[in-house]
């Protein structure tokens, strides 16, 4: 399938990269890894008229720790989260979720920038940041400002990014002192989107929940933050019965729909049953129970 | 718009649109059809080849994104000395039927064993969890993978570890 025609742009730096989207407007495209928007091209469901290709900015693919952050470059790929030692030995939310993106070849070129800004309810990282309290860092030609995730993820294919922005970086406060984290995904196969996901995130303080984070995916209109569930826990000690009333709360915040992956009925059960076992699994990780 | 692209280790200067896929630069412009279309939509890997040693989807990047940049295809991995040693093994073990997906198959196969010389079983299906295979029940294409991990193994042999 070929997509309609477009001038391709492949600035050298940001800075050339964001004078060119300043001149162009909402006729501009940001292309990264391509993994959403070339099939959405190929279906005629996005035409713009340029792609400007970011994919050879240098500095926007580093997973660092600076200033009690966690800052991801855009440009990192699925597959580079998935391998960082960083990752995998001090975030362990996000160590699960991203090799459950898509397929290997799909990770290998999605960015974590272009999948947030696609702002697909079915994305897996959408979840994740929400569950996180993630930020993102949005610059244009003449300013630079943080959005919150939950700001971010404005509707359904609709981030709140302005069309003479680039995402340039992730942003969550590292977590200290004894948490856990995981994501847990119900998926027909390997690539295909999920039928229900779940990140989960409990911070402890002592034998209690200092702080929860619960993200869903595929179950609404956007990913969804269980902000009810995850207030349910600040306070409690990790039971059985915490995480279920938590399950209760987050199913409820859901709104999923009939499709060829499962009924509502399922979808939402599944997420009470998913959030119950997210939150046990990450309480055994924070070395709760 | 002009790129040049290193193909199989061949520079080639081409004129093509920034809308051709590289799937449809590597089929059309060049004639190398052994990269196949199979979903044209992301998910068989009927259509994978190696950018810069990495496997991707050639039906879901533009050629233009390639410029300067190493494709290797499946007609790449045939060489001076004979077949590959995952050609080698794909025949040997019987990992392909139809055929249809075994260019993608053996490019990620290849790939893998670069990084990892001495793949589980788990390690391999994971490898190809984004290549689909309608004839084989994927048991002889794993087998095929572990066979050309082996052979290369042999060959990195020094005489004092024979």
């Amino acid at each position: 399938m070929l997509p309609s025609s477009f001038e391709y742009h492949r600035p050298a730096t940001l800075g050339e990269a964001l004078d060119v989207l300043a001149s162009l407007g909402d006729e501009a495209k940001v292309l990264a890894g391509g993994q959403s928007l070339i099939p959405m091209m190929k279906l005629r469901f996005a035409s713009p008229g340029h792609l400007v290709d970011i994919n050879r900015l240098e500095g926007l693919d580093t997973i660092e720790e600076r200033d009690g952050d966690l800052v991801l470059g855009a440009l990192v790929r699925h597959n580079q989260l998935a391998g960082s030692e960083l990752i995998r030995s001090k975030y362990p939310m996000i160590a699960a979720a991203a090799p459950q993106i898509a397929d290997p070849l799909v990770r290998n070129l999605g960015t974590i920038g272009g999948s947030l800004t696609h702002c697909d309810p079915s994305g897996d990282l959408g979840a994740v940041m929400l569950a996180a309290n993630a930020r993102v860092v949005l610059k244009s030609k003449d300013a630079e400002r943080e959005v919150a995730i939950t700001d971010f993820l404005a509707d359904t294919f609709q981030s709140s990014i302005e069309p003479d922005e680039i995402l340039t970086h992730v942003k969550a406060t590292s977590p200290s002192g004894s948490y856990g984290g995981t994501y847990l995904k119900l998926e027909r196969k390997v690539g295909d989107y999920a039928t229900v996901a779940v990140a989960t995130r409990l911070v402890m303080d002592g034998g209690a929940i200092k702080t929860a984070g619960i993200g869903l995916t595929s179950v609404g209109l956007t990913n969804i933050k269980a902000t009810a569930a995850e207030g349910s826990l600040v306070g409690q000690t990790p039971t059985e019965e915490a995480f279920a009333e938590a399950g209760r709360l987050a199913a409820a915040a859901s709104s999923p729909v009939d499709d060829v992956r499962g009924s509502e009925t399922y979808k939402r059960h599944m997420v009470e049953v998913y959030v119950r076992r997210g939150l046990a699994r990450s309480a055994e990780i924070a070395g709760a129970v | 718009m002009e790129v040049t692209i290193t193909v199989n280790g061949t520079a080639e200067t081409l004129d093509i649109e920034p809308r051709q896929l590289l799937v449809h630069v590597l089929r059309e412009d060049l004639r190398l059809t052994g990269t196949h279309i199979g979903c044209d939509s992301t998910s068989c890997g009927a259509c994978t080849v190696l950018v810069d040693g990495t496997p991707i989807k050639s039906c879901t990047m533009f050629g233009v994104q390639v410029d300067g940049q190493e494709v290797t295809t499946v007609e790449g991995l045939l060489s001076a000395a004979g077949l590959d040693p995952i050609q080698a093994s794909f025949k040997e073990e019987h990992g392909l039927q139809c055929g249809y997906c075994t260019p993608g198959m053996m490019l990620v196969g290849k790939a893998l064993i670069e990084q990892n010389p001495t793949p589980s079983d788990d390690d391999v299906r994971w490898a190809i969890s984004g290549n689909i295979c309608r004839c084989t029940g994927y048991m002889n294409i794993v087998k095929a993978i572990q066979a050309a991990a082996k052979t290369n193994a042999a060959a990195t042999l020094t005489p004092a570890d024979v």
